[in-house]
Protein backbone atom coordinates (compact mmCIF):
# COMPACT_ATOMS: atom_id res chain seq x y z
CA UNK A 1 0.00 0.00 0.00
CA UNK A 2 2.77 2.39 0.98
CA UNK A 3 4.68 1.36 -2.10
CA UNK A 4 1.69 2.07 -4.33
CA UNK A 5 1.28 5.56 -2.90
CA UNK A 6 5.01 6.23 -3.25
CA UNK A 7 4.98 4.91 -6.80
CA UNK A 8 2.09 7.15 -7.84
CA UNK A 9 3.46 10.31 -6.19
CA UNK A 10 7.05 9.94 -7.29
CA UNK A 11 6.14 8.47 -10.65
CA UNK A 12 4.21 11.64 -11.44
CA UNK A 13 7.11 13.70 -10.06
CA UNK A 14 9.59 11.81 -12.25
CA UNK A 15 7.46 12.30 -15.36
CA UNK A 16 6.93 15.98 -14.56
CA UNK A 17 10.67 16.47 -14.04
CA UNK A 18 11.54 14.66 -17.26
CA UNK A 19 9.04 16.61 -19.34
CA UNK A 20 10.21 19.87 -17.74
CA UNK A 21 13.76 18.95 -18.63
CA UNK A 22 12.93 18.47 -22.29
CA UNK A 23 10.47 21.34 -22.56
CA UNK A 24 12.05 24.20 -20.58
CA UNK A 25 13.67 26.93 -22.66
CA UNK A 26 15.97 27.96 -19.84
CA UNK A 27 18.65 25.29 -19.25
CA UNK A 28 18.54 25.98 -15.49
CA UNK A 29 14.94 24.74 -15.39
CA UNK A 30 16.07 21.71 -17.38
CA UNK A 31 18.70 20.95 -14.75
CA UNK A 32 16.12 21.35 -11.96
CA UNK A 33 13.72 18.99 -13.73
CA UNK A 34 16.53 16.47 -14.10
CA UNK A 35 17.28 16.76 -10.39
CA UNK A 36 13.62 16.10 -9.52
CA UNK A 37 13.61 13.01 -11.72
CA UNK A 38 16.85 11.74 -10.14
CA UNK A 39 15.40 12.13 -6.65
CA UNK A 40 12.23 10.28 -7.64
CA UNK A 41 14.28 7.44 -9.09
CA UNK A 42 16.23 7.29 -5.81
CA UNK A 43 12.90 6.80 -4.01
CA UNK A 44 12.10 3.94 -6.39
CA UNK A 45 15.46 2.37 -5.56
CA UNK A 46 14.54 2.44 -1.88
CA UNK A 47 11.18 0.83 -2.72
CA UNK A 48 13.11 -1.93 -4.49
CA UNK A 49 15.34 -2.41 -1.42
CA UNK A 50 18.39 -1.01 -3.18
CA UNK A 51 19.42 1.26 -0.33
CA UNK A 52 23.07 1.69 -1.20
CA UNK A 53 22.28 2.43 -4.83
CA UNK A 54 19.68 4.99 -3.71
CA UNK A 55 22.27 6.78 -1.57
CA UNK A 56 24.76 6.76 -4.46
CA UNK A 57 22.04 8.04 -6.79
CA UNK A 58 21.35 11.04 -4.55
CA UNK A 59 25.03 11.80 -3.99
CA UNK A 60 26.30 11.29 -7.53
CA UNK A 61 23.38 12.31 -9.70
CA UNK A 62 21.23 14.70 -7.71
CA UNK A 63 24.30 16.14 -6.05
CA UNK A 64 27.39 16.05 -8.24
CA UNK A 65 26.12 15.69 -11.79
CA UNK A 66 23.37 18.30 -11.49
CA UNK A 67 25.77 20.70 -9.81
CA UNK A 68 28.25 20.14 -12.62
CA UNK A 69 25.52 20.87 -15.16
CA UNK A 70 24.58 24.05 -13.28
CA UNK A 71 28.22 25.15 -13.20
CA UNK A 72 28.51 24.72 -16.96
CA UNK A 73 25.20 26.53 -17.52
CA UNK A 74 26.46 29.44 -15.42
CA UNK A 75 29.76 29.36 -17.30
CA UNK A 76 28.02 29.50 -20.63
CA UNK A 77 25.50 32.11 -19.46
CA UNK A 78 21.94 31.70 -18.28
CA UNK A 79 20.70 34.95 -19.73
CA UNK A 80 20.98 33.61 -23.25
CA UNK A 81 17.75 31.72 -23.64
CA UNK A 82 17.73 29.48 -26.60
CA UNK A 83 15.96 31.04 -29.55
CA UNK A 84 13.56 28.50 -30.95
CA UNK A 85 14.00 29.61 -34.54
CA UNK A 86 15.66 26.35 -35.25
CA UNK A 87 15.87 25.24 -38.80
CA UNK A 88 13.91 22.03 -38.35
CA UNK A 89 11.12 22.05 -40.92
CA UNK A 90 10.44 18.34 -41.25
CA UNK A 91 12.61 17.01 -38.46
CA UNK A 92 10.23 17.90 -35.64
CA UNK A 93 7.16 15.95 -36.83
CA UNK A 94 9.51 13.22 -37.97
CA UNK A 95 11.01 13.07 -34.47
CA UNK A 96 7.56 12.94 -32.88
CA UNK A 97 6.58 10.11 -35.21
CA UNK A 98 9.78 8.26 -34.35
CA UNK A 99 9.14 8.72 -30.63
CA UNK A 100 5.61 7.37 -30.99
CA UNK A 101 6.75 4.36 -32.98
CA UNK A 102 9.54 3.74 -30.49
CA UNK A 103 7.04 3.86 -27.64
CA UNK A 104 4.77 1.42 -29.45
CA UNK A 105 7.75 -0.86 -30.08
CA UNK A 106 8.68 -0.76 -26.39
CA UNK A 107 5.09 -1.58 -25.44
CA UNK A 108 4.98 -4.51 -27.85
CA UNK A 109 8.38 -5.77 -26.74
CA UNK A 110 7.32 -5.54 -23.09
CA UNK A 111 4.33 -7.70 -23.91
CA UNK A 112 6.32 -10.26 -25.88
CA UNK A 113 9.50 -10.69 -23.85
CA UNK A 114 8.62 -10.43 -20.22
CA UNK A 115 10.77 -11.65 -17.36
CA UNK A 116 13.51 -13.93 -18.56
CA UNK A 117 15.63 -16.11 -16.37
CA UNK A 118 14.87 -18.16 -13.34
CA UNK A 119 13.96 -16.70 -10.00
CA UNK A 120 16.70 -17.16 -7.47
CA UNK A 121 15.09 -19.17 -4.69
CA UNK A 122 17.21 -17.54 -2.01
CA UNK A 123 16.24 -14.69 0.25
CA UNK A 124 14.85 -11.49 -1.23
CA UNK A 125 17.53 -9.19 -2.58
CA UNK A 126 18.84 -6.77 0.02
CA UNK A 127 21.03 -3.98 -1.27
CA UNK A 128 22.93 -3.04 1.86
CA UNK A 129 26.43 -1.66 1.68
CA UNK A 130 27.74 -4.95 3.01
CA UNK A 131 25.99 -7.08 0.40
CA UNK A 132 26.97 -4.81 -2.51
CA UNK A 133 30.56 -4.58 -1.30
CA UNK A 134 30.77 -8.33 -0.88
CA UNK A 135 29.59 -8.83 -4.45
CA UNK A 136 31.68 -6.01 -5.86
CA UNK A 137 35.01 -6.91 -4.28
CA UNK A 138 34.74 -10.64 -4.79
CA UNK A 139 33.09 -11.45 -8.08
CA UNK A 140 33.41 -8.11 -9.84
CA UNK A 141 36.75 -6.89 -8.53
CA UNK A 142 38.42 -6.73 -11.97
CA UNK A 143 35.63 -4.65 -13.58
CA UNK A 144 35.75 -2.47 -10.49
CA UNK A 145 39.47 -1.83 -11.00
CA UNK A 146 38.84 -1.07 -14.66
CA UNK A 147 36.26 1.56 -13.72
CA UNK A 148 38.95 3.16 -11.58
CA UNK A 149 41.18 3.34 -14.65
CA UNK A 150 38.28 4.76 -16.64
CA UNK A 151 37.73 7.51 -14.09
CA UNK A 152 41.42 8.44 -14.13
CA UNK A 153 41.37 8.64 -17.93
CA UNK A 154 38.22 10.77 -17.83
CA UNK A 155 39.71 13.16 -15.28
CA UNK A 156 42.93 13.45 -17.30
CA UNK A 157 40.91 14.07 -20.45
CA UNK A 158 38.85 16.80 -18.80
CA UNK A 159 41.99 18.52 -17.54
CA UNK A 160 43.59 18.24 -20.99
CA UNK A 161 40.48 19.82 -22.54
CA UNK A 162 40.48 22.59 -19.94
CA UNK A 163 44.12 23.45 -20.69
CA UNK A 164 43.52 23.40 -24.42
CA UNK A 165 44.53 26.73 -25.90
CA UNK A 166 43.38 28.21 -29.16
CA UNK A 167 46.11 28.64 -31.72
CA UNK A 168 44.94 32.08 -32.77
CA UNK A 169 43.32 34.50 -30.39
CA UNK A 170 41.49 36.23 -33.23
CA UNK A 171 38.80 33.57 -33.37
CA UNK A 172 38.14 33.72 -29.66
CA UNK A 173 36.98 37.30 -29.89
CA UNK A 174 34.39 36.58 -32.58
CA UNK B 1 -2.97 -3.21 -5.32
CA UNK B 2 0.69 -4.05 -5.14
CA UNK B 3 3.39 -2.56 -7.27
CA UNK B 4 4.96 -5.25 -9.43
CA UNK B 5 8.33 -4.78 -11.15
CA UNK B 6 6.40 -4.40 -14.39
CA UNK B 7 5.17 -1.02 -13.19
CA UNK B 8 8.74 0.15 -12.74
CA UNK B 9 9.62 -1.23 -16.17
CA UNK B 10 6.75 0.72 -17.73
CA UNK B 11 7.73 3.93 -15.95
CA UNK B 12 11.35 3.43 -16.99
CA UNK B 13 10.25 2.93 -20.60
CA UNK B 14 8.28 6.18 -20.52
CA UNK B 15 11.27 8.04 -19.02
CA UNK B 16 13.54 6.54 -21.66
CA UNK B 17 11.18 7.68 -24.41
CA UNK B 18 11.11 11.20 -22.96
CA UNK B 19 14.91 11.13 -23.05
CA UNK B 20 14.86 10.04 -26.69
CA UNK B 21 12.48 12.91 -27.36
CA UNK B 22 14.87 15.34 -25.73
CA UNK B 23 17.71 14.11 -27.95
CA UNK B 24 15.61 14.39 -31.08
CA UNK B 25 13.80 17.67 -30.38
CA UNK B 26 16.30 19.90 -28.63
CA UNK B 27 19.35 21.52 -30.20
CA UNK B 28 20.98 22.74 -27.02
CA UNK B 29 23.98 20.51 -26.37
CA UNK B 30 23.50 20.72 -22.60
CA UNK B 31 19.87 19.65 -22.71
CA UNK B 32 20.73 16.82 -25.10
CA UNK B 33 23.35 15.72 -22.60
CA UNK B 34 20.82 15.77 -19.77
CA UNK B 35 18.55 13.62 -21.93
CA UNK B 36 21.32 11.05 -22.21
CA UNK B 37 21.59 11.02 -18.43
CA UNK B 38 17.83 10.55 -18.16
CA UNK B 39 17.98 7.55 -20.49
CA UNK B 40 20.81 6.00 -18.48
CA UNK B 41 18.78 6.47 -15.30
CA UNK B 42 15.72 4.86 -16.85
CA UNK B 43 17.80 1.81 -17.74
CA UNK B 44 19.22 1.74 -14.20
CA UNK B 45 15.68 1.62 -12.84
CA UNK B 46 14.92 -1.43 -15.00
CA UNK B 47 18.11 -3.11 -13.70
CA UNK B 48 17.06 -2.62 -10.09
CA UNK B 49 13.47 -3.71 -10.71
CA UNK B 50 14.58 -6.83 -12.59
CA UNK B 51 17.12 -7.65 -9.88
CA UNK B 52 14.37 -7.53 -7.30
CA UNK B 53 12.10 -9.69 -9.45
CA UNK B 54 14.79 -12.35 -9.92
CA UNK B 55 16.22 -12.06 -6.37
CA UNK B 56 19.74 -11.36 -7.58
CA UNK B 57 22.11 -8.63 -6.51
CA UNK B 58 23.76 -8.29 -9.92
CA UNK B 59 21.14 -5.77 -11.00
CA UNK B 60 22.33 -3.32 -8.38
CA UNK B 61 25.98 -4.02 -9.17
CA UNK B 62 25.25 -3.23 -12.83
CA UNK B 63 23.67 0.06 -11.76
CA UNK B 64 26.86 0.87 -9.90
CA UNK B 65 28.98 0.34 -13.01
CA UNK B 66 26.57 2.29 -15.22
CA UNK B 67 26.78 5.18 -12.77
CA UNK B 68 30.59 5.21 -12.92
CA UNK B 69 30.56 5.21 -16.72
CA UNK B 70 27.92 7.96 -16.75
CA UNK B 71 29.98 10.09 -14.37
CA UNK B 72 33.06 9.74 -16.59
CA UNK B 73 30.95 10.57 -19.61
CA UNK B 74 29.54 13.70 -17.96
CA UNK B 75 33.01 14.94 -17.05
CA UNK B 76 34.42 14.57 -20.55
CA UNK B 77 31.24 15.70 -22.32
CA UNK B 78 30.85 18.87 -20.31
CA UNK B 79 34.53 19.66 -20.80
CA UNK B 80 34.02 19.30 -24.54
CA UNK B 81 30.93 21.53 -24.43
CA UNK B 82 32.84 24.22 -22.53
CA UNK B 83 35.80 23.96 -24.94
CA UNK B 84 33.47 24.27 -27.93
CA UNK B 85 31.66 27.19 -26.32
CA UNK B 86 34.91 29.04 -25.67
CA UNK B 87 35.76 28.76 -29.33
CA UNK B 88 32.37 29.21 -30.99
CA UNK B 89 30.31 31.08 -28.37
CA UNK B 90 27.36 28.75 -28.82
CA UNK B 91 25.96 25.60 -27.28
CA UNK B 92 23.63 24.84 -30.16
CA UNK B 93 24.60 21.79 -32.13
CA UNK B 94 23.16 23.27 -35.30
CA UNK B 95 25.86 25.92 -35.33
CA UNK B 96 28.60 23.33 -35.13
CA UNK B 97 28.86 22.38 -38.77
CA UNK B 98 32.61 22.68 -39.15
CA UNK B 99 33.06 19.00 -39.79
CA UNK B 100 30.38 18.94 -42.47
CA UNK B 101 31.78 17.66 -45.73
Amino acid sequence: MVETVLFVIFGLAALFGAITMVWARNPVYSAMGLMLTMFSIAVFYVSNSAHFVAAVQVIVYAGAVTTLFLFVIMLIGVDKEEDRTENLPIQRPLALGLILSFGAAVAVAGRLAWTTGIRNPLDPVNGTVEAIGDELFNRWVLPFEITGLLLIVAAAGAIALAFFKDDDDAEVDV
Amino acid sequence: MTVTPGWYMALAAVLFIIGVGGILLRRNALVMFMSVELMLNAVNLTFVAAGRELNVLEGQVSVFFVMVVAAAEVVVGLAIIVAVFRRRQTASVDELAELRG
